[in-house]
């Protein structure tokens, strides 16, 4: 039998979003210890790299990241090229993070790839 | 316009720096000096993805850029020059007399460091090195956002 070991979300962000979606994650769904925050805030490089390293853990891991560039990403994809099971996606938001905590059953690339269009489709401006 | 923003700043690249400063200043360009990212494609392709693309990005070692310094002083568009540590500004500041002014903007906590502001970690030698590039007659002064304001080396060391 080969199981794959369920993946781990660490949301990476500036000041308290990651916290504050990991609680809005936990509230809706009442999934709790599968998300994992990391904040840049008061982080060299070097600093953000070990608080990365504490958070993915063992495990296979997607790193959700805020933005699309800055000190968040670069040091997620620092990390992530040093570790194989480690995937990153950019552009976090709550609903990529509602589909991910259902389905991290995935390698980590494709669970990156399904959070990035989970999350795009919930980007709409409504009539 | 020319540099409008020498800077230190341990993250080089990132929000504060592209949003805070590059916003109000118009930024058309931002000179990252790091030998080390110089070096490396990968690096340096990292460091773009956090930058519009109406922004150009110029890589270049200490050597480089105290060579380039003029040109770039001479650009008329508005550029900002980071570098990620103190030696790094010393270096260029040696090589170049275009260096008058500094921009403390963030540098972190490690070991060994201790609090001068709430962004400006220091050991006492680069404290020293510090007070040593102003006392050369280079303006240090510290400031992490352009709606804060600039504090002058005697506030925070």
């Amino acid at each position: 039998m080969n199981e794959r070991q369920p993946l781990r979300g660490v949301i990476v962000s500036h000041a308290a979003v990651a916290q504050a979606l990991v609680s809005a994650v936990a509230a809706i769904t009442g999934i709790d210890g599968v998300l994992v925050p990391v904040s840049n805030e008061g982080c060299d490089n070097d600093a953000l790299s070990e608080r990365l390293r504490q958070a993915v853990g063992q495990g296979p891991a997607v790193l959700f990241v805020d933005l699309p560039g800055g000190s968040c990403l670069t040091g997620s994809a620092r990390y992530a090229r040093q570790h194989a099971d480690v995937a990153v996606v950019t552009g976090v938001n709550l609903a990529m993070l509602l589909d991910f905590v259902f389905h991290r059953d995935a390698r980590p690339a494709d669970a990156a790839q399904r959070a990035a269009e989970a999350g795009g489709k919930a980007i709409r401006v409504t009539a | 316009m020319s540099i409008a923003l020498y800077r230190i700043d341990d993250r080089l690249i990132h929000g504060q720096v592209v949003v805070g400063w590059g916003q109000p200043l118009d930024c058309s360009f931002i000179v990252l000096v790091d030998d080390e990212v110089r070096g490396s494609d990968w690096e340096q392709d990292l460091y773009r993805m956090g930058v519009p693309p109406h922004i150009d990005v110029v890589f270049a070692s200490v050597a480089e850029a105290a060579e380039r310094l003029p040109a770039w002083e001479a650009d008329p568009r508005v550029g900002i020059l980071l570098v990620g540590d103190i030696d790094t500004a010393v270096a260029l500041a040696a090589r170049s007399d275009r260096v008058k002014r500094v921009n403390v903007g963030g540098i972190h906590h490690r070991a060994g460091r201790s609090e001068r502001l709430r962004y400006v970690y220091l050991t006492d030698d680069e404290a020293a090195k510090l007070r040593r590039l102003a006392a050369s007659g280079v303006e240090v002064t510290a400031q992490d956002v352009p709606t804060a304001r600039a504090l002058p080396l005697g506030d925070f060391l």
